[in-house]
């Protein structure tokens, strides 16, 4: 039986790929972003497409306050939800302006963080959940190029790992994804290699296979597991001297 | 990064856009200088330019009536979505050409056509309206009752006449995914025009025709007919899911081909087994609709067997009065040139009146060429027959014809390059086809 499905940050490539990957299963969905008349459009493409539920609503990863009223409102506490919120922002500028490194920071770790750790008191409390964070390789190391989303996003994925943890042996399952590159808005304009980018279907598809079969820490294109060990098994000394 | 059509010939360095809603359009838009691009399918210059902007991200399904058939899509939607999501409604696109990989605003622009033309028509007959962004990023709502003058410039315009952001269009009622297909041997072209004709009246038409044979064999071909199959049409096994499909879309390309595996005596060897097959398989039978509307999809990435350097395709089509004798002279052409076409496909047009579209009452030759030098001496002989015979050429095709080629066989493009200069459109829209035909 299909479940319900909050896709939070519902604006982004990746997430419109996982609306439509869980609405061919049937699935109810609840889009959430901070604009929600531009989800409208994609609610109605999701109930055309799919034949599914589809509600919009406001939510806003930058207003903690926000949080429980915003749960409060979901006409049903969902059975999965999906973690899409992510904001590359500016290294170069954010290294000298605390402002800018704020709202990184932020909006990759404290805020997504926070309402997934909302989210897990109220699954908890009712039995079962599937929790799916997006974080990102960016965070298995610091590198010069883009420590500061590097470093919230690994807040994010040590702080999945932690909730993964605590939750074990219950019905409540922890999925934590690390894209590599995947074509999107994000990365346009970047040259990427092609055998290391990912396309948002393949995302959703790794996140919806991933739901399906429990796992704990995706990467979506094998390749970056390798990738990821290697960078993470390198000594610091040499680390250091690395320009990746 | 370089650009190109599905023939990946030819090939320009350009920037590529990726717009995700109507604001971004219009900014980019104001830009000027831009060439809108759906899905990459046609087969030269039409989508490539300086600054391409995709519509892959404006592709929402926004409402459907399930009264009329009536769809209303954001441009990059593609067919094959569109068939996905409605087909086991019992809806099909209303014309389709032969692939499922278009982009709902790429099959308005270049008004493309499919089996059934000689019975209904081309794409533009069933979209009853057009959301077009102009020069200064504003919309208007084109349709036959509404600023109707754009809409019929839309229609064939090959994206020149504003951005299309939306439309709707209407599908036609199936009452199952089959198709009933009747299939015919013509040893040679009379035989093969006699068929079309006295088929006239069947929903889809369409024939392969082997370019590759000569003498009392030329133009033989192979002529498949076809009808949506009815409920009562099928075994009673699959009457309970009727739209069931069959088929997949399995292998794809994987590498390019090198050059020498298509060559004259493997294209004749390729000819010669498909007619003793179509032939073989004369008849009636139910067929799945991928392979009857869409045979090429399914083999992925098939337009590299043509190798590094590309392919051209040929599109003409010769009117009516001349058919037999320009299209023996086209075919003799190419048999006398040495170069042979893989796929060659012929069909039977109706009549269409239309400000730009391609299609007018008589038949149309598609034929596709490896790039090399026996091609492209030989295409400037084609283009001559054509125009000779009062021909003309099929501009999502193209990727090489002349200004003066279009000037002396579609003199209409000339009408539709005044206005373009008069209204600012020229200024906002353009593409390298449209800068190698003066557009």
């Amino acid at each position: 039986m299909s479940g319900v499905a909050l896709i939070l940050g519902a604006t982004s490539d990746i997430a419109r790929a996982c609306a439509h990957r869980y609405g061919a299963e049937g699935y109810t969905l609840q889009l959430a972003g901070r604009d929600p008349e531009a989800l409208e459009a994609d609610a109605q493409d999701l109930r055309l497409r799919h034949r599914v539920k589809v509600s919009v609503h406001r939510f806003d990863v930058l207003e903690a306050d926000g949080f429980a009223p915003f749960l409060d409102a979901l006409p049903t506490l969902p059975d999965t939800a999906i973690c899409a919120v992510g904001f590359m922002g500016n290294q170069g500028a954010s290294e000298k302006d605390p402002q800018a490194a704020a709202l990184i920071m932020r909006s990759n770790y404290e805020g997504p963080a926070m309402i997934l750790g909302l989210l897990a008191e109220r699954m908890a409390l009712r039995g079962h959940g599937v929790l799916i964070g997006i974080s990102s390789v960016a965070g298995d190391r610091g590198r010069a190029s883009n420590y500061i989303y590097g470093s919230a996003k690994a807040g994010f994925t040590a702080f999945l790992s932690g909730l993964r943890n605590r939750f074990h042996g219950t019905d409540l399952h922890v999925v934590t994804v690390k894209p590599g590159f995947v074509a999107t808005r994000m990365t346009e304009g970047m040259d990427l290699n092609p055998r290391l980018t990912a396309l948002p279907e393949q995302v959703a598809e790794a996140i919806w296979q991933a739901e399906k079969h429990r796992r704990d820490v995706i990467y979506v294109k094998p390749v970056w597991r390798v990738i990821m060990q290697i960078i993470s098994a390198l000594p610091e000394f040499l680390f250091k001297r690395t320009r990746l | 990064m370089l650009l190109s059509g599905w023939g990946r010939y030819p090939r320009a360095e350009g920037r590529l856009s990726a717009p995700r809603n109507e604001a971004e359009v219009a900014a980019l838009v104001r830009g000027g200088g831009i060439t809108p691009r759906g899905m990459g399918r046609a087969y030269g210059d039409p989508a490539i330019g300086a600054h391409a902007v995709s519509t892959r991200h404006l592709d929402r399904m926004l409402a459907f009536d399930e009264a009329t058939g009536q769809l209303v899509a954001e441009t990059g939607v593609t067919l094959g979505e569109i068939i996905k999501a409605f087909l086991p409604r019992g809806w099909f696109p209303s014309v389709t050409p032969g692939t499922q990989f278009v982009s709902l605003g790429g099959a308005i622009a270049a008004d493309v056509h499919g089996k059934n033309h000689h019975a209904e028509g081309a794409f533009g007959a069933f979209v009853d309206w057009i959301d077009l962004m102009g020069p200064e990023g504003q919309i208007l709502r084109c349709s036959r009752g509404e600023n109707a003058d754009l809409f019929h410039w839309t229609l064939g315009g090959m994206g020149l006449a504003g951005f299309i952001l939306r439309a709707a269009i209407r599908l036609k009622r199936v009452e199952s995914g089959w198709i009933r297909q009747t299939t015919l041997a013509a040893p040679n072209l009379e035989a093969a025009l006699e068929a079309f004709e006295a088929t006239y009246d069947a929903t889809y038409s369409m024939a392969w025709i082997d370019c590759a044979a000569t003498g009392a064999r030329m133009g033989r071909s192979i002529v498949m007919n076809g009808e949506h199959a009815r409920l009562s049409d099928l075994p009673p096994a699959r009457r309970a899911q009727p739209f069931a499909a069959r088929g997949h879309l399995s292998p794809r390309v994987p590498f390019d081909f090198p050059g020498f595996v298509l060559n004259p005596w493997t294209i004749r060897a390729f000819n010669e087994l498909y007619y003793l097959m179509g032939r073989r398989g004369a008849g009636t039978r139910l067929t799945g609709w991928e392979p009857f509307f869409y045979p090429l999809d399914a083999i992925r990435d098939w337009n590299r067997i043509y190798g590094r350097r590309g392919f051209m395709q040929f599109q003409c089509v010769v009117p009516l009065a001349t058919r037999a004798e320009g299209l023996r002279a086209i075919l003799d052409a190419i048999t006398r040139s040495g170069a042979g076409s893989f796929l060659a496909v012929l069909k039977r047009f109706g009549p269409q009146e239309s400000r730009l579209s391609f299609p007018m009452e008589g038949y149309t030759l598609a034929l596709d060429f490896p790039v090399n030098h026996r091609s492209l001496d030989l295409m400037p002989d084609l283009d001559r027959i054509t125009a000779d015979f009062g021909g003309r050429f099929y501009l999502a095709k193209d990727s090489r014809i002349s200004a003066e080629t279009l000037r002396r066989t579609d003199p209409r493009w000339q009408a539709f390059a005044a206005m373009r200069r008069e209204t600012g459109l020229a200024q906002a829209f353009t593409s390298a086809q449209a800068s190698r035909l003066g557009l």
